[in-house]
């Protein structure tokens, strides 16, 4: 078995071992927290998603440089593939956000520099797909969009700085949640590292699949176009 | 940067011949004022507290037809190829196209500032020199950012869709910084309104220099 | 000059998945006037852009004077030309103005000298000072190659240079091309009209589906570049 097909196989099955360690910490393991109930335990996934999100805005960039640098199409196809995981968790992240909110603060939304923050994120995520979706047949496409991914990543310092600001306009709802939740228990601080690492195996697993699905693409295209 | 000069000197003069664009710019800016304005439909002791985000979100709008004409002009008689075919560094294209956005932005300003300090009912006066330093970071923010991606979007096919999608998510921290910061200004003076303008001025250098060192990606084929 | 100006091997271009040109081999010396003629859509315009440095090649090898032209470094483009199918030169603005504009940027020694110098030699004089939204066809033609020339290349592209020009045009034009010529420049055009590029090439060539389907030494025939011009597209079409 070649080294390729090895991590083929071993990516999907390390994923799903971890996966369900974590949702058995989760649901299993983990004590109910005193102040919020059950629906804390969406917590896990929503940091998670969080993490996942965020790093595949930094591949993305990453990959996009490569691929300025050398015009390697495969960094421009690992580039999308984190793009459209990285938006997918970053969804997530979204939607988690209020289920959790709803509950504790009595509120859907709000404007705190955290969420605030990930809308940004996620909206830069998407113009980057309409980037790559309407930016027309030609290569150059690519180039434009690695230049998106790369100023991107940049304004993300920006971002987390500039949405602090925002705080002294709105009341501080979430004071109290702004250091992490303070996870008193260590089983908490496990259920988190583990469903961290599930997220993020799970995120590399689907770019895995999806950079591969567009390189099988791209080669028939090929075959295509030298036997056309 | 003699070339950069050049551009500039050359983007200007021909602004000021046909003066259509920049014309367009105007009242595009002067009628997102208004439309603000009336939407807010304010007391005049509750309008002051408007004018940050109006005056902004105004000039980030008005922002976008500005970048797009310093690449619509290089479209007649295919102008951009007679550019690329000389010994010109990108950045130097770049720097140039960036400097006459500057120029073009902050005319609008002139012409809408004074406008909104009517509509909203606030004396600008005392203000004034914080003021005009915020919306020369801010300026400077849209122009760099703007002339990176209008040169994108201006050789795609949905042009006027993709700019705004591209360029208004990358300018939400800078929004934020220039609003918190005018209004700091206003109300409390430039010493207060020091994080803001940080803010502003570390989206300058940041994407001033990514912009001029990114643009041969996007220009050269 | 010693050496070939140009030489181009095996040169690729794509768009998108379709490869425009597909393997094109290309040899051009000082004082040749090498015609390419082909089909609209046989990738006449996107080679004179490779050639220009306006396009990278996906593949092959192109050198200008000698060197390597992927890295296209400033010093190479100060020593072409480019005539396209428009003229690049700014509607609002006049002839004076555009020509000292691409002064400045090809940093010409003597611009204003230069400047006026062109514009007499293109016949501009009077015009100089209008906006060029003012020119005729022919006038946008003149000042195009004036603005070409400003720099003195070694190297000189045209993208169809004939295309709408009257009997008088063509000719002044062929008149330029042969100055140019005998002034030691090498000339590249390209043209779908094979009347016009029979008295003015020493080398004609035909593009067809992205290659260099023909070539022909000298002065052809009219009857005889028309025949290999059908047999090419007709063969392979």
């Amino acid at each position: 078995m070649s080294s390729a097909t090895e991590m083929r196989r071993l990516l999907p099955a390390a994923t799903c071992v971890t996966m369900l360690a974590a949702l058995w910490l989760v649901f299993m393991v983990v004590p109910t927290e005193r102040e919020m109930g059950i629906v804390q335990r969406i917590f896990y996934f929503h940091v998670a998603s969080a993490w996942m999100a965020f790093i595949g805005f930094f591949l993305v960039a990453g990959a996009s440089a490569v691929y300025l640098w050398n015009g390697s199409a495969g960094a421009d196809r690992i580039a999308a593939a984190s793009a459209e995981v990285g938006v997918l968790f970053c969804s997530l992240v979204l939607v988690t956000g209020p289920i959790w909110a709803r509950p504790v603060w009595g509120v859907w939304w709000t404007w705190d520099p955290r969420l605030t923050m990930t809308v940004i994120l996620w909206a830069i995520y998407a113009s980057y797909l309409m980037l790559r979706a309407f930016g027309g047949e030609d290569d150059a496409v690519r180039r434009y969009a690695a230049v998106l991914g790369i100023v991107g990543v940049l304004d993300v310092p920006i971002i987390m700085v500039s949405v602090r600001l925002l705080r002294g306009m709105h009341p501080a709802v979430i004071a109290r949640n702004e250091g992490g939740s303070g996870l008193v228990d260590p089983s908490m601080r496990w259920a988190l590292a583990v469903s961290g690492l599930a997220f993020v195996l799970l995120g590399a697993w689907l770019i895995a699949l999806r950079a591969r699905t567009a390189r099988l693409a791209d080669e028939l295209a090929m075959l295509r176009e030298e036997t056309g | 940067m003699r070339a950069a000069l050049a551009i500039l000197a050359k983007d200007l003069r021909i602004e000021w011949r046909t003066r259509e664009s920049v014309s367009g710019v105007f009242v595009m800016g002067v009628l997102l004022l208004v439309v603000f304005s009336i939407a807010h439909d304010a007391r005049p002791d509750a309008a002051p507290a408007l004018l940050p985000a109006v005056l902004w979100v105004t000039f980030v709008f008005t922002g976008l037809p500005a970048v797009q004409r310093a690449f619509l002009l290089e479209r007649e008689n295919d102008c951009l190829a007679g550019l690329l075919t000389a010994p010109l560094d990108p950045g130097a294209l770049y720097a140039g196209k960036c400097a006459a956005n500057v120029v073009v932005l902050a005319a609008t300003q002139a012409v809408v500032v004074p406008l909104a300090g009517l509509f909203l009912h606030v004396d600008l006066l005392p203000g004034l020199p914080g003021l005009v330093l915020v919306l020369l970071l801010g300026n400077l923010g849209v122009a760099a950012l703007g002339t990176l991606f209008a040169a994108v979007a201006a050789r795609t096919r949905a042009r006027d869709l993709l700019l705004p999608l591209l360029l208004l998510p990358l300018l939400v921290p800078l929004l934020i910084g220039a609003v918190t910061a005018t209004r700091t200004v206003l109300d409390a003076g430039v010493g207060a309104a020091l994080p803001g303008l940080r803010v502003l001025a570390a989206f300058d250098v940041v994407f001033g220099v990514a912009g001029w060192l990114l643009f041969g990606y996007v220009v050269r084929d | 000059m010693i050496g070939p100006v140009l030489r181009a091997r095996g040169v690729v271009r794509r768009f998108g998945r379709a490869r425009v040109l597909a393997g094109v081999d290309l040899d051009v010396d000082a004082g040749e006037v090498v015609a390419l003629l082909g089909a609209n859509g046989a990738g006449k315009t996107t080679l004179l852009r490779v050639l220009a440095l306006l396009l990278r090649p996906n593949g092959g090898a192109l050198s200008l004077f000698g060197e390597d032209a992927t890295a296209a470094p400033p010093a190479l483009r100060r020593r072409i030309g480019w005539v396209g199918h428009e003229s690049a030169c700014y509607p609002d603005l006049s002839a004076a103005e555009n020509l000292a504009f691409y002064a400045r940027l090809f940093e010409v020694p003597d611009a204003g000298a230069r400047v006026a110098e062109l514009l007499a030699w293109a016949g501009l004089e009077e015009a100089a000072r209008r906006p060029v939204r003012t020119y005729s066809r022919g006038m946008s033609q003149r000042l195009a190659l004036a603005r070409a020339l400003l720099h003195r290349p070694d190297l000189l592209l045209m993208d169809e240079p004939f295309s709408g020009l009257d009997r008088d045009a063509a000719t002044a034009l062929e008149e330029r091309i042969a100055a140019l010529r005998t002034a030691g420049h090498a000339v590249v055009f390209t043209t779908h009209d094979v009347e016009r590029a029979a008295p003015v090439a020493t080398r004609l060539a035909i593009l067809h589906r992205g290659r260099i389907a023909w070539t022909h030494e000298g002065q052809a025939a009219h009857a005889v570049i028309a025949a290999a011009y059908a047999a090419v597209v007709v063969r392979r079409a």
